[in-house]
C-alpha cells in the first residue's frame, strides 16, 4: 500500500512561498493513498499557469499540456484506459476563461474523472491580470481601473450543466480538502472541486484571512443536504457561492463510460489492433 | 457500342438527387463498370442547384469527364447551368413538370418525359427519380432487370409493396423512353464489362476503414464538410470492436482528446478540414514536443477562414507541414486515390506510434466526397507496428527514479510508455523538458531535446513515397501533383503522348519530409516540370523548388475556382508549354 510519501518526487516546487497551491498537491498525494492508488495507477493531467505546474510535483503520471486543455486531455486519457485514474487540474483562467467551454461541456459529458481547480481569482504566472473570477471593481495591471466584467460563479454554472459532484474547499483546511478530494475520487462520474488557493503575491483581496472572514462551511448549515439540488443553488446564491464542502452530488446517474454503446469492459491500451479476416470481409463488403 | 459514358442529375438540394446516382452507380459497379462520382453542391441543406457528375467506363477512371452525354434534369436551372458541356449526340431529359425549354446553342437534344406524373400516377411522385433511372436505361440500351437488386436492397425493409412499386417506376420510365427514342433506343450502348467484384466508396469511407485497419479504436472529432463522413462511419463501426467516437465541444477539444487518448496507450484519431485545422495548431505542437503519437486527417476544401466549404481546393500544404509556432517533428502524407488513402490511412498510426510525432494524413474534397469504383482492398497488406513502445516489465530502481521517457538515443526515438505501466512513471509536458520530462531551459539540454525530436524524421521509411508512372528515361515534361489531381493529369498524359510529347508522371504521396532523393532525378531527366495544384500560390511547386532546385525548370497550372480539373485543361495547358 503507497503511503502519500510515495507520492512525493524530489521537484522543488515554483510556486512563491505562502501559496494555496502547496496544500492542494499534499491534499492530492493524501487523498490518492487513502483512497489506495499506487503512483503507476494515477495520471495527473494539469493546464498551464503557476497551477498547471502541479502534474511535476506529484509522483505519478503526469501531462503538462496546453493552456485551458487539460480536460480534453485528461477525458482522451481516461477513454483509453478506464482502469486508470486521472485527475484534471489547473487554475481558474485555465478552467474559466481559455478552457471554459471544455469545463462546461465535462460536467456534462460525465467522464469518470475528478476535476480540481485551484483559483485564486487572479491571473499570477503572467504577473498580476485580471480573471473571470475577479470581482467586480478589482484592480490590476489589465484592469487599472478596476474590473468592469461581472465574475462568473463555477459553482451555480456547474449545477445548471448537469454536474454530478460539485464541491468547494479552502486550501488552508487540509484535513477537508483531502476528504473532498477523496470523495471526488470515490464518484463514478466528473467530480469538479473548486478549491479557494490564494495568490499571496498578486492578489492582495482575497487573501486567507479574507477568505476566513467569508467562507461558510455547508456541514455547519443546519439541514443541509447535498442530494436537493434546488437547495444546492439556494444556499450558493445566499451565499455568493462563498461556501466549502460538497455541494451536490447526484450518485444516481451513470458515468459516461457506463453509457457507451458497447465500449470495452477491458481498458481499450488491451484492445487487438489487428481484425479477423472474417470481420474486414464483411465491412468492406458494405460497400459493394 | 461505346467504352465510356458521362450522365449527369440534377435539381434542387432536397430533392433525392443524390439517391437517383446512387442507385444507378451501385448497380452498374456490380455489372463491372468503373464508375467515378463527383457531387456538386452548397453549403445548404434544402435548395439551390445540384447535381451529380458520374463517369461510367470500361477501363479504371479517376477523373470527370470533359464533357457530357446524359443530362437528366428536374428543373431548367440544371439544363442551364450544364448544358454547356454538351455535344453533339448528347441527349438531355427532363421532367415535363417545368415545361423545359432547350437552349439555342446546344446541339444536344431534349426528351421531354413526365417524370413527376408517372411517378404519381404510380402512387408517390417521390419516385421521379426511378422513372428517370428507367429512361436513361433505355438510351443505354440496358435490361432494366439490372436495378432490381439494388432496389431490393434498398427498399426491402419497406415492404414487397415498394419494392415493386420502385421498380415498375422505372419500368415506366423505360418504356417511355423507348416510344419517344424510337430507332435512337440504346444510342448509347455501353461495351459489356468484365463483371468483377469493386467496391463503391468515398475517399472518407477509405480513410475510416483504413483507421480501423491500422487499429484505431477511439477517435474524437467535431462535424466539419468534407470530413464528417469519418466520424459517421467510426461512430458506427467501432462499438462493434470495444470502441467509440466522442464529438467533442470544438477542434481543439478533439484535437486534445485525441492527445491524450493517444498518450494513454490506445491508437485514436481525429480528422477535419482547413477551418478545424487552423483550431488544431497549438494542440498538434504539443503532440511534437511531448512526442505523442497522432493520426490527423485533413479533407482540404476551400480556404482561407470559412472560403468554399463544399468545394474542392489543396490550399492547406504549408499549414500542414509548417503549421503550429515552433519547430516540430511531423510527417505529412497525400494520398492520391481510394486505395491509397486507405493503405496510407492505416500505416499513418504505425508511422505516428514508431516516429512519436503528429502524422497529417491530407486529402481533398474530390478525393474525400467523389464516390468511386475502388479496387478490392487487401488486409492483409495492413500491418501493426508499434515502435519502441515499451512491452517488458520494467526493473524498479532504487529511490524509484523517473522513467527515461525522453532519452536521447541515436535514432532520436526513446522507449515509450503508457500511464498505468508499472515503473513507467515519469512527466510530459509541453515545456522543454530533459529525459524524465522534468521542464528544463539548460541551452546543452536544449539542443540535446531539439535535435533528438528532429532527428526522428530525418530517414523515414515510407513505401511509396512517390507515385511513378516513368515511361521515358529522359522526358520533355515531367508532371508533379497531389491527392485527388491524379486521375485528370493521367488523361492528359495520354493525350500528350499521343501528341508525341514525352512525358513522366509523379504524385507525391509523401509530402512532408520530402523525398528528395526519389523526385531529383526526374526533374534532372526532364526538359520542363509542371506542378498542378488546386491553388492559387503554387504551393507545391514552391515546396518542389526548396527540395530540388532547378528553379528555372518548374512552372505551375493551378485552378483555384473551386472546381477540380479536367483533363482538357491540363492537356491544354501543357501543350501551350511547347
Amino acid at each position: 500500500m503507497a503511503t502519500f510519501k510515495d507520492f512525493r518526487n524530489n521537484v522543488k516546487p515554483n510556486w512563491c512561498p505562502g501559496c494555496g497551491d502547496f496544500s492542494v498537491q499534499a491534499a492530492i498525494q493524501r487523498a490518492a493513498a487513502n483512497v489506495g492508488l499506487e503512483p503507476d495507477n494515477l495520471a495527473v493531467i494539469s493546464g498551464i499557469g503557476c497551477s498547471g505546474r502541479i502534474s511535476g510535483y506529484i509522483k505519478s503520471y503526469g501531462f503538462h499540456g496546453i493552456h485551458g486543455r487539460s480536460l480534453p486531455i485528461a477525458q482522451g486519457v481516461k477513454m483509453a484506459n478506464r482502469d486508470l485514474t486521472v485527475i484534471a487540474s489547473g487554475g481558474d483562467g485555465d478552467g474559466f476563461a481559455i478552457g471554459m467551454g471544455h469545463t462546461i461541456h465535462a460536467i456534462r459529458r460525465n467522464i469518470d474523472i475528478t476535476y480540481i481547480v485551484m483559483d485564486n481569482q487572479i491571473y499570477g504566472l503572467t504577473k498580476g491580470q485580471t480573471s473571470p473570477r475577479s470581482a467586480t471593481g478589482f484592480k490590476t495591471k489589465s484592469t487599472p481601473e478596476g474590473s468592469i466584467e461581472q465574475a462568473v460563479s463555477p459553482m451555480e454554472l456547474a449545477l445548471s450543466a448537469g454536474a454530478t459532484f460539485v464541491a468547494q474547499s479552502f486550501s488552508t483546511d487540509l484535513k477537508d480538502l483531502t476528504a473532498i478530494i477523496e470523495a471526488g475520487l470515490n464518484h463514478k462520474g466528473f467530480s469538479f472541486i473548486n478549491v479557494f488557493s490564494p495568490c499571496v503575491t498578486y492578489n492582495k483581496i482575497n487573501t486567507y484571512d479574507w477568505f476566513k472572514e467569508h467562507l461558510t462551511k455547508l456541514n455547519t448549515i443546519e439541514g443541509y443536504d447535498s442530494s436537493n439540488k434546488e437547495l444546492a443553488m439556494q444556499t450558493l446564491m445566499q451565499h455568493d457561492s462563498l461556501v466549502t464542502g460538497i455541494i451536490y452530488q447526484d450518485t444516481s446517474r451513470p458515468s459516461y463510460q457506463e453509457l457507451v454503446p458497447g465500449y470495452a469492459e477491458e481498458p481499450l491500451t488491451k484492445a487487438d489492433l489487428t481484425l479477423d479476416q472474417a470481420h474486414f470481409d464483411k465491412l468492406v463488403a458494405e460497400f459493394m | 457500342m461505346i467504352n465510356q459514358l458521362s450522365w449527369k442529375v440534377g435539381g434542387q438540394q432536397g430533392e433525392g438527387i443524390e439517391s437517383t446516382g446512387e442507385i444507378f452507380c451501385i448497380a452498374l459497379n456490380r455489372l463491372g463498370y468503373y464508375l467515378y462520382g463527383y457531387r456538386h453542391f452548397s453549403s445548404r441543406i434544402k435548395g439551390g442547384h445540384t447535381n451529380n457528375k458520374i463517369r461510367v467506363s470500361t477501363k479504371e477512371t479517376r477523373a470527370i469527364s470533359d464533357d457530357l452525354d446524359i443530362l437528366v434534369a428536374f428543373d431548367q436551372e440544371t439544363i442551364d447551368v450544364n448544358y454547356h458541356e454538351m455535344h453533339d449526340g448528347s441527349i438531355i431529359i427532363a421532367d415535363a413538370k417545368f415545361k423545359p425549354v432547350k437552349p439555342d446553342d446546344t446541339e444536344a437534344s431534349l426528351y421531354v418525359v413526365p417524370f413527376t406524373e408517372i411517378a404519381t400516377d404510380l402512387g408517390t411522385s417521390l419516385m421521379k427519380n426511378m422513372v428517370a433511372i428507367g429512361a436513361t436505361c433505355a438510351i443505354l440500351g440496358m435490361e432494366i432487370s439490372v436495378f432490381s437488386e439494388v432496389v431490393e436492397e434498398i427498399f426491402g425493409r419497406k415492404g414487397e409493396e415498394i419494392v415493386k412499386k420502385n421498380m415498375d417506376a422505372i419500368a415506366a420510365g423505360y418504356d417511355y423512353m423507348k416510344d419517344e427514342l424510337g430507332e435512337q433506343l440504346g444510342a448509347m450502348k455501353l461495351e459489356e464489362a468484365d463483371g468483377q467484384k469493386r467496391l463503391f466508396m468515398i475517399g472518407n469511407d477509405a480513410i475510416a476503414l483504413g483507421a480501423i485497419a491500422g487499429g484505431c479504436r477511439f477517435m474524437a472529432a467535431y462535424p466539419i464538410t468534407p470530413a464528417s463522413e469519418i466520424m459517421e462511419y467510426l461512430i458506427k463501426k467501432l462499438p462493434v470492436l470495444g470502441g467509440t467516437v466522442i464529438q467533442t465541444e470544438d477542434e481543439i477539444a478533439a484535437a486534445t482528446m485525441a492527445i491524450g487518448a493517444n498518450y494513454g496507450g490506445v491508437r485514436a484519431l481525429t480528422a477535419s478540414a482547413g477551418p478545424g485545422l487552423s483550431l488544431k495548431m497549438e494542440a498538434i505542437g504539443l503532440a511534437g514536443i511531448t512526442e505523442t503519437p497522432i493520426v490527423i486527417v485533413d479533407t482540404q476544401r476551400g480556404g482561407p477562414s470559412t472560403g468554399l466549404p463544399t468545394k474542392q481546393e489543396q490550399s492547406d500544404l504549408m499549414a500542414m507541414i509548417y503549421g503550429t509556432h515552433g519547430e516540430i517533428p511531423k510527417i505529412v502524407m497525400a494520398p492520391s486515390t481510394v486505395e491509397e488513402a486507405f493503405y496510407d490511412t492505416a500505416e499513418a498510426f504505425n508511422l505516428a506510434e514508431e516516429y512519436q510525432c503528429p502524422v497529417i494524413v491530407l486529402s481533398d474534397l474530390q478525393l474525400s466526397l467523389g464516390k468511386q469504383t475502388v479496387q478490392p482492398l487487401d488486409y492483409s497488406k495492413v500491418e501493426i507496428r508499434r515502435g519502441k513502445l515499451v512491452d517488458y516489465d520494467i526493473p524498479d530502481t532504487e529511490g524509484h527514479a523517473y522513467f527515461k521517457r525522453y532519452e536521447v538515443t541515436a535514432d532520436g526515438v526513446s522507449p515509450r510508455v503508457i500511464p498505468g505501466m508499472k515503473n513507467g512513471v515519469h512527466h510530459v509536458t509541453g515545456v522543454e523538458h530533459d529525459e524524465t520530462g522534468k521542464p528544463s531551459e539548460s541551452p546543452l539540454n536544449r539542443k540535446a531535446q531539439m535535435d533528438k525530436r528532429m532527428r526522428k524524421i530525418e530517414n523515414i521509411r515510407f513505401n511509396t513515397p512517390v507515385y511513378k508512372n516513368v515511361p521515358h528515361a529522359e522526358s520533355d515534361l515531367l508532371i508533379v501533383g497531389f491527392n485527388s489531381t491524379r486521375g485528370a493529369i493521367e488523361e492528359a498524359i495520354e493525350r500528350l503522348e499521343a501528341d508525341g510529347i514525352k512525358v513522366n508522371h509523379a504524385q507525391i504521396r509523401l509530402i512532408h519530409p520530402f523525398p528528395t532523393d526519389e523526385v531529383l532525378p526526374l526533374v534532372q531527366t526532364a526538359k520542363k516540370v509542371v506542378v498542378i495544384e488546386n491553388n492559387a500560390t503554387g504551393q507545391l511547386a514552391n515546396i518542389l523548388k526548396m527540395n530540388v532546385g532547378h528553379v528555372n525548370k518548374i512552372s505551375s497550372i493551378l485552378k483555384y475556382d473551386g472546381n477540380p480539373f479536367l483533363p482538357h485543361e491540363i492537356h491544354t495547358q501543357c501543350k501551350e508549354l511547347f
